[in-house]
């Protein structure tokens, strides 16, 4: 074997091991595998369509479309919990809930007393900003259960994740409102005519910018993961860890109304036991698929971003191999433990060290 | 009345020196008395009569038993939100079992146990020896039971087997307690229990004497209240804790089964809620978040406390069906918020 091609070898290997530690890596790696596996398994998973819809329209079809369009609320979301998750160091399991709170709230102030008006009681985005403003509100008191009465955010947030269906139901006093007769409403969550990407994929490009600009001029990325690392010695650095755990409580309150907003424009009606159901194991699945930690601190937004996309990515995946809604809960846990699994310090010490015996001592054999 | 008893504690702290788990106890004891003394004052005699007693221990036997065993995972400082889930997947599996798969009501039993049991151990490694956060770990449990639910059966239906309907309607008559109907000549009716409620009680005792009166047991309270001294004492804190998800997963399997026996049927939204009620239960037991702190008797009452003010809600008119979900809430908050404050007021009187 000549030296320069085991030069090359260990460089390659350096730069693979700088790719694995990276940690965009996870997220990236799951998506290739998810990629290849359709790519096998049935490559027409890929085709996308252009599709004339019933106004004269012509809008793109297909899994990837699905994808793009389902993940982005889901990355809104992400947007939302990797900030809470950094700064708290667990988890809002509430956001299913609230976003049923958003959009009936959206609902109500569109249709005002009556669920089946003939025209709307009030422009859209009042009641847009109303459902963002009533979110934020019980985010905000996510945020002081836990910053203000420490409480762990988990069980904090259990109180909205089991009232705030009856919640939303009671808003709009168990009516089912429906806004159909307003096409202008059903744009933002499905296609603007004449564009044939979904909108929810615009809004979530927004949100992505408005996030990147804040992390880049502002310091509360800083913050939060100071105040998640320690919080104790951020109080002592001047930092106020309550202010902060409330304020990101707070951003995934908006996030949560902006998701609601998509999701009752969708349909253009609402279903509260059915809408959003089971998002908030998507939302976490999200973060933890970026490679954060669940116990707070650091945190990649890029990671968690990508990681909501692989998520819808799977889930598609596993509905096109017929999977019902229901069921979809039980794959998606087994996919959590297992990344929690292997994100676990002992186990990850066992497999670094099982991986430095097994391929250590091969490279230098080779090159010895 | 209900000023009396609210004062009382905080009396009794100053002279007696009462330790938190005495303090938090007396008060959900006292709330509860307080507040069935209201319901009888405001709702009227129907909650006089013993067997609305005994009624509201047959609809909650089963949450008596789950909550038990998340009170003792809560001691040891973690926490199991999977108990719902798991409720729901026993009902639905024993009942296929009995109706579809050809099985007898032993096995079924044996199916319940072992389904709490599998849930329990599995949680329990991940969290005790591989220390991951045990929200995460039963959160994921809570989403996988209810997935195979759904998994297993699709459909709602009732328990048609014969020796399963008699085992569900087999009646305990206490002697002696029970009240006159509105026949003419009144006629004395006995009070009943079922077969749900002597297994909870069973269980209350049984768990009450294990953290009472065994080092077994006061080894949670040691692991929950500080991990790092009960180390150095020489307990064995990873041992410790799987036990307590164990026991948790196994009285889950035992409270699914009492469930499905007062149920009688097998239905994907089962016991939806559940682990809400049964952490609001032990909550309002007296069992603190934190760990170190707790009481079997305390979470006994604080069932009975729940399933009170949710019947003073029902019948004030207020029974549209959203009503309850937002009560159980508020019960809950109210406590996790009055807890936190008296934690931060211990530490700033220490």
């Amino acid at each position: 074997m000549s030296g320069s091609t085991t030069k090359n070898k260990s460089s390659f290997i350096q730069i693979l091991q700088s790719m694995v530690s990276n940690q965009i890596f996870i997220p990236i790696a799951a998506l290739l595998l998810l990629a290849l596996f359709n790519l096998i398994v049935d490559p027409s998973f890929y085709s996308i369509t252009l599709k004339e819809s019933n106004d004269g329209f012509s809008t793109l079809q297909g899994n990837l479309i699905s994808i793009l369009d389902f993940g982005s609320e889901l990355a809104i979301l992400a947007i939302g919990m990797t900030f809470v998750t950094s700064a708290s160091g667990g988890q809002d399991i509430s956001v299913g809930a609230t976003i049923a709170i958003a959009g009936s709230a959206i609902l109500r102030i569109l249709c005002g007393d009556n669920p089946r008006p003939s025209e709307l009681q009030a422009p859209i985005f009042v009641a847009v900003i109303v459902g963002c403003i009533v979110a934020m509100l019980f985010g905000a008191f996510n945020g002081v259960l836990v910053s203000f009465f420490n409480i762990q955010p988990m069980v904090a947030t259990l109180i909205l994740f089991t009232a705030g269906r009856s919640i939303a139901s009671w808003i709009n006093n168990g009516q089912l409102p429906d806004v159909s007769f307003e096409p202008s409403f059903g744009y933002w969550g499905t296609y603007i005519p004449g564009v044939p990407i979904p909108t929810p994929f615009f809004i979530a490009v927004v949100c992505f910018i408005v996030t990147g600009l804040i992390l880049k001029f502002t310091t509360l990325g800083l913050y939060s993961q100071s105040v998640g690392i320690n919080e104790s010695s951020a109080k002592l650095n001047g930092l106020n860890p309550k202010m902060i755990k409330l304020v990101t409580f707070v951003i995934l309150g908006l996030c949560v109304g902006i998701c609601g907003f998509i999701k009752v424009s969708r349909l253009s009606q609402i279903n509260y036991s059915v809408i959003a159901k089971d998002i908030e194991m998507d939302a976490i699945l999200a973060v933890a698929l970026g490679g954060n930690a669940l116990g707070g601190g650091k945190f990649n937004m890029t990671a968690s971003i990508l990681g909501a996309y692989v998520i819808q990515f799977l889930t598609t995946t596993l509905y096109k191999y017929g999977v019902s809604a229901d069921a979809l809960p039980a794959y998606k846990a087994v996919v959590v433990i297992l990344l929690v699994v292997f994100s676990a310090p002992t186990v990850r010490d066992g497999l670094s060290n099982f991986w430095k015996k097994n391929f250590g001592k091969k490279a230098v054999k080779e090159v010895g | 009345m209900a000023k009396e008893v609210t004062n009382a504690p905080v009396e009794k702290k100053k002279k007696v020196g009462m330790t938190d788990s005495n303090l938090l106890l007396v008060i959900t004891v006292g709330v509860f008395f307080a507040m069935y003394l209201g319901a009888i004052v405001f709702e009227g005699e129907g909650f006089l009569k013993p067997q609305s007693f005994m009624n509201m221990l047959n609809a909650n036997a089963a949450l008596i038993i789950t909550a038990c065993g998340l009170s003792l995972v809560m001691i040891t400082g973690g926490i199991d939100i999977s108990v719902g889930g798991v409720v729901a997947l026993v009902s639905m599996t024993c009942a296929m079992c009995l109706d579809e798969w050809g099985g007898n009501i032993f096995i079924s039993i044996l199916i319940a146990l072992g389904i709490g049991l599998a849930f329990g151990i599995v949680q329990g490694l991940l969290v005790a020896y591989l220390d991951i956060q045990p929200f995460i770990v039963s959160l994921a449990g809570m989403f996988f039971a209810r997935g195979m639910t759904t998994i297993v059966n699709t459909k709602p239906f009732n328990v048609a087997n014969k020796d399963f309907v008699a085992l569900k309607d087999y009646r305990i008559y206490i002697p002696g307690l029970g009240s006159y109907n509105n026949a003419k000549p009144p006629k004395f009716i006995e009070a009943y229990i079922s077969i749900g409620v002597v297994v909870a009680i069973a269980v209350v005792i049984l768990m009450f004497v294990i953290l009472k009166w065994t080092r077994f047991g006061r080894n949670f309270y040691a692991v929950g209240g500080n991990r790092q001294s009960a180390l150095m004492l020489g307990i064995n804190v990873k041992r410790t804790r799987f036990f307590s998800h164990l026991i948790c997963g196994l009285l889950a399997g035992i409270g699914g089964y009492v469930y499905f026996l007062y149920k009688g049927s097998g239905s994907a939204t089962n016991a939806a809620g559940m682990e809400m009620d049964a952490i609001a239960a032990s909550i309002i037991g007296g069992t603190l978040l934190t760990g170190g702190v707790g009481n079997i008797i305390g979470t006994f009452f604080g069932v009975l406390s729940l399933s009170t003010i949710k019947d003073i809600v029902t019948s004030a008119g207020l029974d549209d069906p959203w009503w309850t979900g937002i009560t159980t809430a508020g019960m809950l908050c109210l406590f996790l918020v009055i807890q936190s404050i008296i934690m931060i007021y211990k530490k700033k009187q220490d």
